[in-house]
């Protein structure tokens, strides 16, 4: 009974814990990905240095605050911070929009030069993130780092492997929950939620009974800023902060936002977590899982792993393919792409 | 008066040539990239050699010494290609102190230093595939091969009764080279190696590796990567999943910025890098104190051995043509002869002009052997109370 209790723990630790906070991630940085193409119409793919532009906010506020000798006891100071990485990214992305994606909204360019545009926009960022804080390594988590650590788990449970939960993953899972929360509540019951959701099923329709198309557009960027914010900051909380990650994870997020459904909010979450636990656990070799559930002699001497973790993001890639060719839909009805 | 002008030119010209000359040493280490904390001390002790023989006005009839800094990013070989070009076609160096890194080292070696007939003397380029690179005789190291380094691992770990780990190593000519020399002596010595794997470096998130390394077990995580890259990133995840509590640290990982990431986390953990405590060492590293660097930074003392082998080179071969001093490398550096110790460089080209043979301890013990390279001394390490100490040397 041990062992089998011991094995869950294992797999707890190395898969559900951090598949659960990693697909929190991407759901987050998907539904901003997945916005911007039901309403605008375009695959924003400087929506990674979006969220590295708000983690960055981000940080320099939580140095601020640090200095002042502001915080929040155990939890870390970044939470404080979040709302004006918000509030600057929310500038940022309506200053962009006026400058850039105006001119071609106007034009009733094709989506493909937009998604062209947007890579423009995705480099002028990058090196404005990296320009201001950097290209290395930022630290900025402060408080206490686990809600319980490995170590205290074994002593409290006695069992032979520990269970660790950090801090931060227990604040993104919870973080990503209220956000969607409010989002669908945002969606499904507020007008401009109502008119914004019209915006995107028929664009035509919506104009012609009274929606104002550049109060919809406007809308639409700030809550991207606010979820391109909230995501960046927490993977950047979670793990650690560097301009360039953030262009790495364009894929797992791209990838999540597809296989749901582009345009499609429930398929955006659904597909982060399809991604995350896809990526985690073909990549996770089961030798020690194996180990306390099979009879000793049954015991594997390979590590039984699926995948080499080298190969993360071929999983990412891989399940991209297979859903476009099979159901370019997604899982929910989105858009096809 | 023109025809006046010119002939004193030309006077002073062939003078020049005669005596006293600029000699112009390139100094190529990562000052951006994966090392980039260890750089600045390195390039630092160097350029104390150098001043040190201007100083002395003994090398070559009073030539002056000039260090020309370039950067080789310790992973973009085409940068450090470029770098070392640069130096050679447009600075008119004489010789190169560095490179830092295997990869971009063993680059500079076959596309610049062999097309160029340039003396290359690298301060930290440890991987095993050095010692058999074609060289045509022009590059040395004052630092050891790792295969010297996966015995001497290995030795450490026995002694201290662990006969079962796991490695990691940065995906990298360093980080491989080493991960094999240490699992064939840690094997050949009756331990297990249970995975070895490679990490990439640049990544936020390294759960998935150290799930891997967990899965395999072992007493002991033996992380060969960097310092200011992946292998902190690798630290920072096993102890965070309580994958494992202690690690060994080979040179890569060995610096302040461990104990400053970390510090009493890696209580126990243990590690070992190139260092001696000889007579030299202890000289140096007062010298660097006074010349306001540490001295004792790894591959800072490696650094000052390789600048000042260069140039007591060029002083026995009575010229500062690659072509004719890199056969000289070799005798300045060994026994039989006197015996040199930092702060000497000037009592040693003094020597060497006067026809003494002499024997280049420097701030390393320095011995060459094989193909030019360092036989090896190094400095073990332990973590205790959130603070390194040094245990003995090897």
């Amino acid at each position: 009974m041990t062992d089998i209790l011991t094995a869950i723990v294992v797999l707890a630790n190395y898969v559900f814990i951090p598949a659960i906070a990693y697909g929190s991630q991407l759901a987050l940085g998907a539904l901003g990905v997945t916005l911007i193409y039901g309403i605008l119409r375009f695959s924003n793919f400087a929506h990674g240095d979006t969220m590295a532009f708000g983690a960055m906010v981000t940080i320099l506020v939580t140095w601020l605050f640090q200095s002042w000798g502001i915080s929040l006891g155990p939890l870390p100071t970044a939470l404080l911070a979040i709302p004006f990485g918000i509030a600057a990214t929310a500038i940022l992305l309506l200053v962009t929009d006026r400058l850039v994606y105006r001119f071609y909204r106007q034009q009733k360019a094709a989506p493909v030069i937009l998604v062209i545009v947007s890579m423009g926009v995705m480099f002028v960022m990058n090196g404005l993130v990296r320009f201001i804080i950097g290209p290395n390594d930022q630290r900025f988590a402060d408080g206490e780092r686990f809600i319980i650590s490995a170590k205290d788990f074994k002593i409290m449970t006695g069992l032979k492997e520990g269970l660790a939960f950090k801090t931060t993953q227990g604040i993104t899972i919870v973080t990503a929950v209220i956000v969607v929360i409010v989002l669908f509540w945002f969606l499904n019951r507020t007008r401009t939620g109502k008119s914004m959701r019209a915006f995107s099923d028929n664009e035509d329709l919506a104009l012609l009974s009274g929606i104002n198309p550049d109060r919809v557009v406007m809308v639409t960027w700030i809550i991207v800023a606010a979820l391109a914010a909230t995501a960046g900051a927490l993977y950047g909380l979670d793990k650690s902060f560097k301009p360039f990650i953030y262009l790495q994870l364009l894929l797992p997020i791209f990838a999540a936002a597809v296989v749901g459904g582009l345009g499609n909010p429930v398929g955006a979450i659904a597909g982060g977590f399809v991604i995350a636990f896809s990526e985690v656990l073909i990549t996770y070799p089961l030798k020690k899982v194996l180990k306390y559930l099979l009879p000793e002699h049954l015991e594997p001497t390979t590590l039984v792993q699926l995948l080499s973790t080298d190969y993360k993001f071929a999983v990412s890639f891989s399940i991209l393919i297979i859903v476009l060719l099979f159901r370019p839909t997604g899982l929910f009805k989105g858009k096809s792409v | 008066m023109r025809k006046l002008l010119l002939a004193t030119t030309a006077v002073v010209l062939t003078a020049g040539f005669a005596s006293a000359e600029d000699i112009k040493i390139g100094v190529i280490l990562g000052f951006t990239g994966p090392i980039e904390s260890l750089t600045p001390d390195m390039a630092d002790g160097a350029e104390l050699a150098m001043a040190e023989a201007t100083a002395s006005g003994a090398l070559l009839g009073g030539s002056t010494v000039i260090s020309v800094r370039a950067d080789s990013t310790c992973i973009d070989s085409g940068a450090a290609t470029a770098a070392a070009e640069r130096l050679i076609t447009s600075d008119g160096i004489k010789g190169i102190m560095g490179a830092d890194c295997s990869g971009v080292t063993s680059a500079i070696l076959s596309n610049v230093a062999l097309a160029n007939g340039m003396v290359m003397i690298s301060p930290s380029a440890t991987s095993p595939g050095l010692s058999t690179a074609e060289d045509n005789g022009l590059f040395f190291r004052t630092a050891p091969s790792d295969a010297r380094q996966g015995v001497v691992m290995t030795e450490v770990l026995m002694e201290e009764g662990i006969k079962e780990v796991a490695v990691t190593y940065t995906n990298n000519d360093y980080g491989k080279g080493l991960a094999d020399s240490f699992q064939a002596a840690f094997e050949a010595a009756g331990g297990t190696v249970t995975i070895n794997a490679a990490h990439e470096d640049g990544k936020a998130d390294y759960s998935a590796e150290v799930g891997a390394l967990a899965a395999a077990g072992g007493d002991r995580l033996v992380v060969a990567g960097y310092v200011d890259q992946g292998g902190s990133g690798v630290v920072r995840a096993a102890l965070d999943s309580g994958a494992f509590d202690t690690f060994h640290f080979p040179d890569g990982m060995i610096s302040a910025k461990l104990v400053e990431n970390f510090g009493s986390e890696i209580d126990g953990s243990t590690g070992q890098v190139p260092g001696t405590n000889s007579e030299g060492a202890g000289i140096f590293a007062t010298m660097a104190t006074a010349a306001g660097f540490d001295g004792t930074s790894p591959f800072a003392a490696e650094s000052y051995d390789a600048a000042a082998l260069i140039m007591l080179a060029m002083q026995a071969a009575g010229s500062s043509d690659p072509a004719v001093y890199k056969d000289h490398v070799m005798s300045v550096a060994n026994a039989p002869g006197l015996t040199i110790n930092p702060g000497q460089l000037g009592l040693a080209l003094q020597a060497v002009a006067a026809g003494i043979a002499i024997n280049y301890d420097g701030a390393t013990a320095v011995e060459l052997i094989g193909s030019g390279e360092s036989a090896g001394n190094y400095k073990q390490v332990q973590y205790s109370d959130g603070a390194q100490v040094t245990v003995k040397y090897r």
